[in-house]
């Protein structure tokens, strides 16, 4: 990414005359510093290197050093563990996907339309109405947690995904909501006013103009929503009492209570594999999870 | 882009400010309300309205109304089968006088809380500033330590936790490396606590991109000046990066220690449902769960929640409050 570089280098140029800086950045201070980092990262991404370690090895070897570097390597734990628990791994990792798509459709459609109207729109009580918004993103969703049970009890959808879907075509991840605000008043007016003065309407300069226009933070919402959706573990924990239906959490702790002492190489490799969505998500769109953290701290 | 995007977390850096002025603040238009809406205005208002239909539905149907269900629930007795039955503030009673467990439910998230927030930002903040360069390499060693942040909170890594600090785990393999004979972290009520904690100082991914992108907003004219009147990195770190720094401190602890309160999956995953051992990780969300939806006592539940509910919304005031002395906003004077 060379992004960040540029925009430091204007700016270093900009109004200081250039003279030299005898004490900064030798060659032999940048190599420590890389050094340091590279340590740094290391230590950091350790538990992970462990547990990819520990997906290879034999048994034996798991607990017997703390090295991350395998004797051998032998794969023969994935198999194994994809399909040790029925319905199996491919099974959990289905039921995430239908869970997952649900949810980033609900909150896309529905934390858009919410944001337009806050961004864009005027209309009576609007304060109100985006001072309760923002209210609802502070609050912990436990105080709503019982009620929510006892009203999606009372239609017959818990042990169905529809609790953990419905909600985000209600836009209750008001997060979302104020992410999307925050990105359309960044969209010079000019563009939608220019819409509507060739005659479309609302719903058109909606669609036409601003949606487009709002793609990338749309983006940011959908990788966000399939994270946190596809970890989260309370939800799909008090909804779900199928073994079918389960998602991958709750598949991965099943495994946990199921196992006896000789399976730990089957379990690492299971871990791995369930981060790895999580994993190539954020390769694709690293720029993207990293600025949305930036410019709005979400919690990562 | 990037211009612009940095300029996005100036601005919602804003939202710190007390009294969340700056929140509102451009938001919303404020108009003098007309005597007589002319038709188009009026069909603005309308299609406002309309696009925010879901939202109100939720709004109402799930936030708001289970709001009020739940303050009534939380003072009768109510096991979701039967109607509720009303018992005043016995649930609430019963917490702090009549329940351990619910005490030291208390004890173990507070000391979470205050142990894990300010160790991670510490860490955050500390690796911001060694990454603060431009070098080649960065966005790279940056994605690597934001990796943890971003899987930390899901089961795989609770499970792997489990292991690394259990009898013999990698981490009494690396302890015996130099001579220490580690304990069972894991199921020790003494180090248990502990190891959530660690685990909740390695995320410290999300608040070190964002000490990183505040310290690359501070304006390299302001680091020379200082440079030239004879600052040592020291200084100019205390005086001039520092307090250049405290919204972004600030907007972190409140963030975080509201997130912190409501930790759940690491502690069920490693106390096994528990709390174990010995409620040395009976976290505060995790006895909610016991109540709600183990032993179906979903009145006290309720209680529960609101009581967590005061506790951030005191968390939050004090450090607002506290705020006034020493988080710095350039423009006062």
């Amino acid at each position: 990414m060379t992004a960040p570089t540029a925009e430091r280098a204007t700016d270093r140029r900009r109004g200081v005359p250039p003279q030299p800086r005898p004490t900064r950045r030798t060659p032999l201070r940048t190599i420590a510093w890389h050094g340091l980092m590279v340590l740094v990262c290391v230590v950091s991404i350790y538990p992970l290197l462990w547990m990819a370690r520990s997906s290879v090895v034999p048994e034996s070897e798991i607990f017997s050093s703390p090295s991350v570097i395998p004797s051998g390597i032998d794969l023969s734990n994935y198999p194994a563990g994809w399909v040790a628990n029925p319905p199996g791994f491919g099974q959990f990792m289905l039921n995430s996907f239908v869970i997952c798509v649900g949810a980033v459709l609900g909150n896309l459609i529905a934390c858009t339309l919410a944001a337009y109207a806050f961004a864009r729109l005027r209309f009576p009580l609007k304060k109100l109405w985006f001072a309760v918004m923002l209210g609802t993103m502070m609050l912990p969703g436990h105080v709503t947690l019982i009620p929510q049970y006892a009203l999606f009890s009372a239609i017959d959808w818990v042990g169905t995904y529809l609790p953990l879907i419905v909600p985000k075509f209600l836009a209750t991840d008001a997060f979302f909501i104020f992410l999307l605000i925050q990105f359309m008043r960044g969209i010079p007016r000019e563009l939608d006013e220019a819409a509507e003065i060739d005659g479309a309407g609302r719903w058109r300069t909606f669609r036409s103009v601003m949606l487009p226009l709002t793609v990338p933070a749309l983006a940011t919402t959908a990788v966000f929503t399939f994270i946190w959706t596809y970890e989260d573990f309370l939800g799909p924990l008090i909804y779900l009492s199928d073994l079918n239906d389960y998602p991958v959490p709750l598949g991965l702790r099943m495994f946990v209570n199921a196992m006896g002492n000789s399976s730990y190489g089957q379990l690492f490799a299971m871990s791995l594999l369930s981060l790895l969505p999580v994993f190539i998500t954020f390769l694709l769109f690293q720029r993207k999870l990293i600025q949305g953290i930036a410019t709005t701290g979400l919690k990562g | 882009m990037l211009k612009a995007e940095t300029t996005a977390a100036a601005r919602s850096a804003a939202p710190v400010r007390p009294g969340g002025a700056a929140l509102s603040g451009g938001a919303v238009r404020g108009r003098a309300p007309k005597p007589r809406r002319s038709p188009r205005r009026r069909g603005e208002a309308r299609a406002g309205y309309l696009f925010l239909l879901p939202w109100f539905i939720g709004l109402v149907g799930l936030v708001l109304g289970p709001m009020l269900v739940s303050a009534y629930l939380s003072f009768t007795e109510y096991d979701l089968f039967h109607d509720p039955v009303w018992v005043g503030l016995d649930n609430y009673r019963t917490m702090f006088t009549d329940d351990p467990r619910y005490l030291q439910s208390l004890r173990v998230t507070f000391t979470y809380v205050v142990a894990s927030v300010p160790l991670r930002l510490a860490v955050a903040l500390g690796l911001a500033l060694l990454m603060n360069r431009t070098v080649r390499g960065m966005s790279f060693y940056r994605a690597v330590l934001y990796l943890p942040s971003l899987l930390g909170g899901s089961v795989a890594i609770a499970v792997l936790w489990r292991q690394l600090f259990g009898g013999e785990g990698a981490v009494n393999q690396i302890l015996a490396l130099v001579g220490i004979d580690g304990p069972s972290w894991i199921s020790s009520p003494d180090t248990s606590l502990l190891t959530i904690i660690v685990l909740a100082v390695w995320q410290f991914g999300s608040p070190m991109v964002i000490f990183l992108a505040g310290l690359r907003q501070i304006p390299q004219e302001v680091l020379e000046a200082a440079t030239v009147d004879g600052a040592g990195a020291v200084r100019r770190f205390f005086s001039v990066v520092l307090p250049l720094l405290t919204p972004l401190v600030f907007f972190n602890v409140i963030m975080q220690t509201i997130v912190a309160f409501q930790a759940f999956t690491p502690s069920f995953i490693i106390s096994n449902g528990t709390g174990g051992p010995v409620d040395s990780t009976l976290f505060y969300t995790l006895y909610l769960y016991i109540k709600g939806f183990g032993e179906f006592e979903m009145g006290y539940a309720s209680a529960m929640a609101w009581v967590l509910v005061a506790i951030i919304a005191v968390f939050t005031a004090v450090n607002f409050l506290g705020a006034r002395r020493w988080v710095y906003y350039g423009d006062e004077s």
